[in-house]
């Protein structure tokens, strides 16, 4: 039973291991991208600007309303589409490439959690206390210093535990890439089923090891919104 | 061809998935539906130690990828088919539409416990109390006060949970069932014309839509008590929670 | 045995939270249409004694017999739980914070005791029901919900809610403590006429007005015991404890 497992030729465990490295840079590398399109969002929604604000709302709730999967295709099949289209007009004699599974990926997973993550912000901005930022105004700063120095380091504290169940909804989400052939976690639990006809021991493998990522996680974010909150009583 | 030509010939296929997305998400609610005030009553009011088992699968359904819970029942059950064969429950197993569904129910299950929870737990204790003061008995107090109460304040929150499963629901097309997602695939593969998919998003987006309209206008029936003086509070946002 | 005339009888009963004693034995009879005040300061055990009497507490031990059903309490555990539903029935409670069931129109919570747990048919409950809160002079604001009523109007719907149980005996806990002060004087005219029907009353209330002029007896307990009872005329002007002598000193 261990031999399935276990590292090398005979095992499975470091064809899984190597799934699991993929399936962890894909969350790491989509957070930055995620949380910036998240800011990005945010600042286009809470804009003065009323193209700005549509724009904003039409990304988050479109983007929130459909299928995680469904995101991914169109990324992947849209982009290579577009890839293909593109070379085909600088260079027509160049063969077609695809667009990497990884890459699309993290943009798929970027965009719908910056869609969320904009919602989270928003939400974290407005539950400021007003009063900081006219005492701010009333010592003399800049409405840019206001941002930088009142309240964009205590959005922090009220952003952390919904960007914490982001982080948690998008390490699962990554399971989805192996539906287009990018050898995660998932993928390579499917490649050991197919060989070994043990589907339900390996499956279940998977599932515990997304299941520990996400209570280790939460057990970090736990510590970090602990860490955020330090010098504010609780009510 | 252009879009418009793509709808013209694969409209029906489309709405064969769209029904079949929309009864694959409501029947996965519904069962979870049924399940889940038992469970939240024990989340609620068990012992720490009679909890333990339904935490456990709580955290497990939370804490694992839907797809990988899918696989787990689709595919999984395969290692044990002789002992399924013997109890008569292969030909269950063998439908992906069941097993995505036992998957869904089973998910969605594990949320609406934790929601109803916390909407139980929002009750007003003094109602509580004046029930059996009057001498209602647990279960008449659980069905006149307690409930209506809690799915009251539990509303938007099941309302959002049943979007998310509407959403999850795009998964089954990987265990070939053919809702929205799976026909669009089945399009796109004899096409390779991607405004299928653009389509599919519009469908997605319009169930979301209507289904955001229906839970409010019951939401607004539930809420009629708060009625003249204070205004009803959350009403049910598309997705503002998220789950985790 | 129980005198026929004794409505409802409490037994040395005791109640702690914990290690800390609240109740340290307290025994109590009324009769029908007594009006039994408790006082005390806040701390005392007043309250916690009323809710023992309908097992909204669970006393530590004790008895408490209602209507010759009885209920004895043994390190924590009631002997015959069964009763307590029945109990709950025959007493009918008023709360501090009202506690009117917000999801249901005033006309509802009335009528919802007598049908869900005297299986009244609805037609009888709700002519009855239609009667007390004309009896509490509510009646044209049957059809709205709690939150669209005052404070005062809320208590009114309560005690109508009470009533419509056909309780022996009803329980008022600090009853007008949460309303504002000019809201006060319809409660406890309410209550007045009540007593003046001869219901049978315990309250527990700060109103020293309503204790000396409306109430047959009373009972004031300090430290979780009853530190001295009787009737309030004799009480009031000739204290014969400390404690109570300094608690009407600060009241008045």
């Amino acid at each position: 039973m261990f031999e399935l497992f276990s590292y090398g030729d005979a095992g499975w465990g470091d064809e899984i291991l190597r799934g699991l490295a993929i399936t962890v840079q894909l969350a790491i590398v989509t957070l930055p991208v995620g949380l910036f399109l998240g800011f990005l969002a945010a600042a286009a929604s809470m804009s003065r600007l009323l193209p700005l604000r549509l724009l904003g709302f039409g990304y988050t709730t479109v983007m929130r309303g459909l299928p995680e999967i469904l995101t991914l295709f169109v990324v992947y099949n849209g982009a290579g589409l577009l890839i293909n289209a593109v070379l085909q007009w600088w260079a027509p004699e160049a063969a077609p490439t695809d667009f990497s599974p990884f890459a699309a990926g993290v943009v798929a997973l970027g965009m719908v959690f910056g869609a969320f993550a904009a919602e989270v912000l928003r939400g974290a901005f407005q539950s400021l206390d007003s009063g900081q930022a006219e005492a701010g105004r009333a010592i003399g700063m800049t409405e840019r210093q206001i941002f930088l120095r009142i309240r964009l380091p205590q959005v922090w504290r009220f952003a952390l535990p919904g960007l914490g169940n982001l982080w948690i909804n998008m390490l699962k989400d990554t399971a989805l890439v192996s539906v287009i052939a990018l050898d995660d976690l998932m993928r390579m639990t499917k490649v050991a089923v197919g060989v070994t006809k043990q589907p339900f021991t390996f499956y279940l493998l998977a599932c515990l090891i997304y299941w520990a990522m996400c209570v280790l996680s939460e057990l970090v974010l736990g510590q970090m919104e602990r860490r955020a909150n330090r010098g504010i009583r609780r009510a | 061809m252009n879009p418009l030509e793509i709808l013209a010939q694969y409209w029906p296929r489309l709405l064969d998935g769209t029904l079949m997305t929309i009864k694959l998400t409501l029947l996965g609610a519904l069962i979870a539906a049924l399940v889940s005030p038992a469970f939240a009553l024990i989340r609620v009011h068990a012992s720490p130690m009679a909890q333990a088992p339904l935490r456990l699968y709580v955290s497990f359904m939370r804490g694992t990828p839907i797809l990988a819970q899918l696989f787990l029942i689709y595919y999984g059950s395969g290692q044990f088919r002789p002992l399924l064969q013997d109890w008569g429950l292969w030909t269950f197993f063998r439908d992906p539409f069941n097993c995505a569904l036992l998957a869904f129910a089973l998910n969605s299950t594990a949320y609406q416990t934790e929601i109803l929870r916390g909407g139980i737990l929002g009750v007003a204790r003094g109602e509580i109390e004046a029930a059996k003061a009057i001498g209602m008995s647990r279960f008449t107090a659980l069905r006149r006060v307690v409930f209506p109460h809690a799915y009251r304040i539990a509303w938007p929150a099941l309302g959002n949970e049943v979007i998310l499963l509407m959403k999850a629901s795009a998964l089954a097309s990987v265990v070939t069932v053919f809702d929205v997602m799976g026909r669009t695939r089945q399009v796109f593969s004899k096409t390779f014309d991607f405004s299928v998919y653009l389509w599919a998003a519009l469908i997605y987006l319009c169930i979301t839509a209507v289904f955001v309209l229906l839970w409010r206008q019951a939401e607004r029936r539930l809420s009629r008590h708060i009625g003249a003086r204070h205004q009803a509070p959350a009403t049910v946002q598309p997705l503002k929670e998220t789950r985790a | 045995m129980t005198p026929p005339d004794i409505i409802l009888k409490a037994e040395d009963i005791h109640k702690s939270f914990g290690s800390v004693e609240v109740l340290k034995g307290i025994s109590l009879a009324a009769r029908n249409h007594d009006v039994i005040s408790i006082l005390g300061s806040s701390g005392s055990g007043k309250s916690t004694f009323l809710r023992c009497l309908n097992f909204l507490e669970t006393p530590t031990s004790g008895k408490v017999t209602v209507h010759g059903e009885e209920i004895l309490v043994k390190n924590g555990k009631p002997q015959n739980a069964r009763h307590i539903e029945a109990i709950r029935a025959r007493l009918g409670m008023v709360f501090q914070q009202f506690n009117l069931w917000t999801h249901r129109t005033v006309l509802e919570n009335v009528m919802e005791g007598p049908i869900q747990v005297k299986g009244e048919p609805k037609a009888e409950a709700r002519s009855k029901a239609e009667a007390f809160l004309k009896r509490v002079g509510l009646e044209e604001r049957m059809h709205m919900y709690p939150s669209q009523l005052s404070g005062g109007q809320q208590q009114r719907v309560a005690i109508a809610r009470a009533l419509a149980m056909e309780p022996d005996a009803i329980l008022f806990d600090e009853p007008t403590s949460a309303l504002d002060p000019e809201l006060v004087g319809e409660v406890l005219k309410v209550m007045q006429d009540l007593a003046a029907e001869g219901r049978t009353m315990i309250v527990v209330t700060h109103e020293m007005g309503f204790a000396r002029e409306v109430s047959s007896e009373v009972v004031f307990l300090h430290e979780g015991r009853i530190a001295e009872q009787g009737p309030p005329g004799e009480m009031f002007t000739n204290p014969k404890t400390e404690e109570f002598r300094r608690f009407i000193a600060k009241a008045m």
